[in-house]
């Protein structure tokens, strides 16, 4: 199956702790496994651009679509049998970029 | 064949005995809970038809997996009949899980659905919700009775769960050996909750003790010890419960008031799961095993119902057993019923000053003040205690204990 990893950022708690190397030391650990897909960090939610083009012209606005405290801060996708190998990565990714990690498995993948 | 006296009775002896099972065999089988849980609620209501009129089959149980295994059957025919790319799904799942294993598998699949139910990924008042339906057989309006909830709320919740569990992956296995722990402890939680539920019952106009809700507690913890003869906490909870159920008959008075441990009539206690409670926590004692949480607990217990007359309680024990407790859950709920313990055995100035020392992180919890209450009564400082007793009451959840609390309100000087 394939599962999302999302970084959960936090504006009241930036993650400048995360130990040196601890996230290339996951994302190698993944890719020996054969687990990785895809996966990357994100840059500030402000650079976010929203586009709307359900109406026939695209209307472009800047920031993110959603203004919270907690934000999209980076990603992996991985592969895993189930769902406890899968929080079993999860756990291992919280601790490597220093924040919370939410998991979600895709209904689908094209 | 010719007919049962007494159909009715079987089959709820049989619901009883074999629901969990067919469950977790014909989730096994179709890898789907959803499509189990209703193809055995199928199979047991044609049971109740056929068997008051054919009689009862002389192999119950495997009637109803058969019956339930082709209700399963059928159900995914028809699904796949709308859905051709299902179909091959279905076959292929159908395949991999293989007709129904001999015998000895069956015991792990039952011990497959309880950790599934109580999976660390669904919310527990889904665990509960779940493992009530998948594992004990109780329906949906039953749940929704005991937890106070209208039934679409409670079907929405364990609805929810079910697609969770499917659509996340959540495996149909007993977990790897080093996660086992957690994960048993995981469905004890759940299991010790619905337990307190019936033992404490939280709802203001509810029952104080439901007897519907401890029995089928420890029933399903009956269960668990079968499948896991081995574990400790397992034991442990059992005899916790065993122990506490004991003393249920004495616990509310005629009048509806909550009776502490120190006034209950000893005599009245259940004899019987005194002496099973107490067998278990002598097996414990005995495997020279460090005991968990569950364990201790019922060492307590233990000591507790131990004492033919409230006076006699080994106190000192009480307090041994509590510091063994607090470093296993250092929770200040565990260093308040020390603290009562303390005072025992020290005095009641010992125990308040350990009480008080409780109050930032218990101010809002009812035993607290009670507690508090209780040790500033007996210091002779009533306006205190007054002020104390009326926090508990106004914090208090259960009729009985309300009740009891205002009583002894009234009574101070």
């Amino acid at each position: 199956m394939h599962y999302l990893l999302t970084v959960i950022g936090d504006t009241d708690n930036p993650a400048d702790d995360a130990a040196p190397g601890a996230i290339d030391a996951f994302n190698d650990r993944l890719k020996d496994e054969g687990r990785w897909v895809f996966g990357g960090g994100l840059t500030d939610p402000q650079d976010a651009t929203v586009t709307d083009s359900r109406n026939g012209e695209p209307v472009f606005t800047d920031g993110p679509f959603v203004e919270s405290k907690e934000f999209l801060a980076g990603f992996w996708v991985v592969t895993a049998d189930d769902l406890d190998a899968a929080l079993a990565l999860s756990v291992d990714a919280s601790r490597a970029c220093h924040r919370k990690v939410e998991l979600r498995p895709f209904g689908g993948v094209a | 064949m010719a007919a049962d006296p007494a159909p009715d009775e079987v089959l709820a002896r049989v619901h009883h005995d074999e629901w969990a099972r067919v469950v977790a065999t014909v989730a096994r089988r179709f890898g789907d809970l959803d499509i189990a849980e209703d193809a055995t609620a199928e199979a047991f209501a044609t049971a109740v038809e056929r068997w008051r009129t054919d009689g009862v089959p002389p192999n119950p149980g495997a009637w109803l997996t058969t019956t339930a295994g082709n209700k399963a059957l059928d159900r995914v025919r028809r699904e796949s009949r709308r859905d051709a790319k299902q179909q091959q799904a279905h076959m292929l799942t159908d395949q991999l899980g293989g007709p129904p294993e001999p015998t000895g598998a069956v015991e792990d699949d039952r011990l497959r659905l309880l950790f599934t139910c109580a999976h660390p990924a669904l919310a527990m008042e889904a665990r509960v919700a779940l493992t009530l339906r998948m594992v004990g057989g109780l329906t949906v309006a039953e749940i929704a009775h005991a937890f106070f909830v209208q039934e679409t709320t409670m079907a929405q919740r364990i609805t929810r769960a079910k697609a969770k569990i499917k659509a996340n992956g959540i495996p149909w296995r007993v977990p790897a050996a080093a996660d086992l722990p957690a994960r048993i402890d995981g469905v004890l939680a759940v299991l010790y909750l619905v337990f307190n539920e019936g033992y404490l019952a939280s709802g203001g106009d509810a029952e104080p003790v439901r007897a519907d809700l401890t029995n089928e507690a420890i029933r399903l913890t009956r269960l668990v010890r079968t499948l896991l003869p081995d574990d400790g906490e397992v034991a442990g909870l059992l005899a916790l419960m065993l122990l506490t159920e004991a003393r249920r008959a004495t616990r509310v008075s005629a009048a509806g008031e909550l009776v502490t441990l120190d006034q209950q009539d000893r005599g009245a206690w259940d004899r019987a799961l005194v002496a099973e409670g107490h067998a278990l926590v002598r097996e414990r004692l005995a495997s020279g095993r460090p005991p968990g949480r569950y364990q201790v607990l019922a060492a307590i217990n233990a000591v507790h119902t131990d004492a033919a007359d409230a006076r006699d309680t080994d106190w000192s024990q009480v307090v041994e057993l509590y510091d063994q407790l607090a470093r296993l859950d250092a929770s200040p709920v565990v260093a308040l019923n020390r603290a009562v313990a303390v005072a025992e055995v020290d005095g009641p100035h010992v125990g308040l000053a350990q009480v008080d020392a409780l109050a930032p992180l218990l101010d809002g919890y009812h035993a607290f003040h009670a507690a508090r209450a209780d040790l500033l009564r007996r210091l002779g400082r009533s306006s205190d205690a007054r002020a104390a007793y009326d926090r508990a009451i106004e914090l208090a959840g259960n009729a009985a204990e309300s009740a009891y609390l205002t009583r002894r309100r009234g009574e101070l000087g």
